[in-house]
């Protein structure tokens, strides 16, 4: 089978959607930071993908920046979510509502 | 001081009394009495001055200022002078000077009284302004005003339920009948593009078919505003329940002036009315007349009594107006003025003499106790049944003489039995009343009223029986007769002109009045109860009933007007309150609570619409 640029799109795509799909149904804080990385990778692969069919170097250099950023973003966002925990005791989305209905 | 100045200052003088009175001697009497007072008499004083320096015609015929300009609009406010206005504010200070001192013993006692003077003072000012108005506007305005000061004294003791309802009734009829007059107004507005009295007169003048089609129409709305203030029939039912205020103000609005204003505003605008608008108004006014003088034969009430016979005279001006004599109306306005103004005034006297006593079969004998009181009466009752020589006979035959110079034998009859039937009426009231002996305790004990009381009654008396033939006709005919001019007789030829000229009217008019004398004094003469009821059963309880006139307009008119109002109110409850207001409420805090059901709070719900809208803003750019 010949593997063309399409496939590694679609295989992104899927990975963005499962992704997506994490960060809306799962209740755990953690398991939508992962799902939220996910996205990102999703969004490396198809950059990656474009860069070897299209033979230009630039997909290559922007992952290695959203690398970078992925990276000082999990950093902060998980000592967020550790001082969250610390404050409500809890790691559940549901319980970090406080409006009122 | 410029003698022009003086009608202003004599209009003026009143409601300045009034407004000293209202706003600052409220509580003081004797000043709120003499500042009122002196304001009215002052009037007449100046009243006569004016006249005896400008004479019955005077060469300024109006004094006016402009008032409003707008665009072409042009409102002028002013005074007019003619022989019909001068007499007028004669007549109208005159009777108003002799009322206000009266009012000083009358309302001595009621703690209202620095407000009946205050009241009694508007009035003034308003009735001067109507007689002195120089266009419709104006007159309209006054006629709104004597409106109010009308209202305002008949609910004067507005505790009880009754007066104040009275003077609604009073107001309310006549406001229905001044929206006919403003609509007349305004068509002869639109024709003439002017309301100024003067410039209609001269306009009609060089064409007498100016107003064209609508000419009937036109005098018929006019004369609406005369059935309102003048109580003609059908608006004839609020003028008895006015008795309901003091004496003093039934004898000054509902006797001498205010009702008389209807009868002056034809005269004032007789050229715009064609003969098909006359035809009505004299059919009108002669059915108002019997109307009135029927329902008077058996009412029990001595006010009452004088009521219903004001609008039989009311009814026999207008018809004399629709005869086309207006001068002979305006005669009969001004001797009627004087005797029944006389008389209600005889009657307030009797009224305060017996402890507020009004029913006619409680008094009695008062002939004997109250000798001044009597003959006044009789002198005004003599002079309303139209005996010879007093003024009551010669203006009554002036308006019988012009039926039969009509040819107008129908109307001519019913003047004629409106004569007997008035003759008959009062002579009961003046044989049950003072004649006889005392038929209740109040009765045996009547003393006669004090000097401020019977001094006015002497005054209109000497009126009442020399009115005949001091002028006033021919004042009057000046101001209708122009090019023919009326030669000035002298006293004795006036008073056997009538028989000379026209003799039939003259001799039945008396002839009438001496069957109606004779009859009254056969039934009731001595009587102690009524005999009429007996004798003529369901006719006698329909005339003391007032022919179910209030009763049919309660179960139409009143009942229609209930259901409008019970439909508007309907619409303004439901429809613009409800659906309007309260649905535009509705409807926004609706959209609002579903559009705060938006705001969940929950970071997973914001992801997802976040998404949604990627996902939509990506379809419609690929699409």
């Amino acid at each position: 089978m010949n593997i063309g640029l399409e496939h590694y799109l679609v295989v992104s795509a899927i990975l963005f959607c499962l992704g997506l799909a994490g960060v809306l149904v799962r209740r755990n804080l953690l398991v939508i930071y992962m799902g939220l990385e996910l996205m990102l990778n999703a969004a490396n692969l198809s950059l990656v993908a474009f860069s070897r069919f299209t033979n230009n170097l630039d997909g290559q250099v922007f992952v290695f920046f959203v690398i970078t950023v992925a990276a000082a973003e999990v950093s902060v966002g998980l000592a967020l979510i550790v001082a969250l925990y610390r404050k409500r005791q809890t790691a559940h989305v549901e319980d970090l509502t406080t409006m009122k209905l | 001081m410029k003698p022009e100045l003086l009608p202003w200052i004599i209009l003026f003088l009143p409601l300045a009394a009034a407004g000293i009175i209202a706003l600052f001697t409220q509580r003081n009497r004797p000043v709120s009495a003499v500042l009122s007072i002196g304001a009215v008499v002052a009037g007449f004083i100046l009243s006569i001055i004016y006249i005896g320096w400008a004479g019955w015609q005077p060469a300024v015929e109006e004094s006016s200022f402009t008032w409003l300009v707008i665009g072409d609009v042009r409102a002028d406010f002013g005074l007019r002078f003619d022989a019909l206005s001068l007499m007028m504010l004669l007549v109208v200070t005159g009777v108003a000077s002799a009322i206000h001192i009266y009012s000083l013993g009358y309302m001595r006692e009621d703690p209202g009284f620095s407000r009946f003077f205050a009241c009694l003072s508007l009035f003034t000012f308003s009735m001067l302004g109507i007689v002195l108005s120089i266009s419709f506007l104006q007159m309209f305005i006054f006629w709104e005003l004597v409106g109010v000061s009308s209202y305002l004294l008949i609910g004067f003791w507005f505790e009880k339920a009754s007066a104040a309802d009275a003077g609604k009734k009073a107001f309310i009829t006549n406001r229905l009948g001044d929206f006919g007059f403003l609509i007349g107004i305004l068509l002869v507005w639109g024709i003439f593009g002017s309301l100024n009295f003067g410039v209609l007169e001269d306009k009609m003048l060089e064409n007498p078919d100016a107003l064209g089609p609508v000419a009937a129409v036109a005098g018929l709305l006019i004369f609406c505003g005369a059935m309102g203030k003048s109580a003609q029939f059908p608006l004839h039912v609020w003028l008895p329940d006015a008795m309901e205020g003091p004496t003093p103000v039934s004898a000054l609005i509902h006797a001498a002036t205010m009702v008389a204003a209807g009868v002056y505003m034809l005269c004032r605008v007789y050229f715009l009315l064609d003969d098909s608008a006359l035809n009505v108004i004299a059919w009108i006014g002669g059915f108002t007349s019997l109307l009135s003088a029927l329902i008077a034969v058996q009412q029990n009430d001595i006010k009452r009594i004088l009521a219903y016979s004001t609008l039989s005279q009311l009814g026999m001006m207008v018809m004399g107006v629709g005869l086309h004599g207006p001068t002979q109306a305006m005669f009969h306005l001004t001797t009627h003025a004087f005797f029944k103004a006389l008389m209600f005034l005889g009657a307030g006297s009797v009224i305060i003499a017996l402890h507020h006593e009004q029913d006619i079969w409680n008094m009695g004998g008062l002939r004997k106790k109250m000798p001044v009181t009597f003959w006044t009466f009789m002198v005004g009752t003599l002079a309303l049944a139209g005996v010879w020589p007093l003024s009551g006979f010669f203006s009554k035959d002036a308006i019988l003489a012009q039926a039969a110079t009509e040819q107008k034998w129908a109307l001519f009859a019913l003047g004629v039995t409106v004569a007997a039937l008035t003759s008959f009426y009062m002579f009961r009231l003046v044989f049950v009343a003072f004649g006889g002996s005392g038929r209740s305790e109040a009765a045996g004990h009547a003393q006669e009223s004090p000097g401020v009381v019977t001094w006015p009654l002497r005054l209109l008396a000497v009126f009442s029986i020399i009115g005949g033939f001091i002028y006033i006709e021919n004042t009057y005919g000046r101001q209708f007769l122009k090019d023919e001019g009326v030669h000035a007789i002298n006293v004795i030829d006036q008073l056997t002109f009538p028989f000379k000229h026209a003799p039939v009217p003259a001799l039945l008019g008396l002839a009438a009045a001496a069957a109606g004398f004779f009859l009254a004094m056969k039934l009731y003469s001595g009587a102690a109860k009524d005999p009429l009821p007996e004798k003529l059963g369901s006719v006698a309880r329909a005339m003391r009933n007032r022919f179910y006139w209030d009763e049919i307009y309660q179960a139409t008119v009143i009942r229609m007007h209930d259901f409008i109002s019970a439909v508007c109110d309907w619409i303004d409850r439901w429809l613009i309150a409800g659906l309007a207001v309260r649905g535009t409420h509705g409807t926004t805090e609706i959209l609002g609570r579903a559009l705060r059901l938006a705001q969940t709070g929950n970071l997973q719900t914001y992801a997802f619409l976040f998404a949604l809208g990627v996902a939509l803003v990506l379809y419609l750019a690929l699409k």
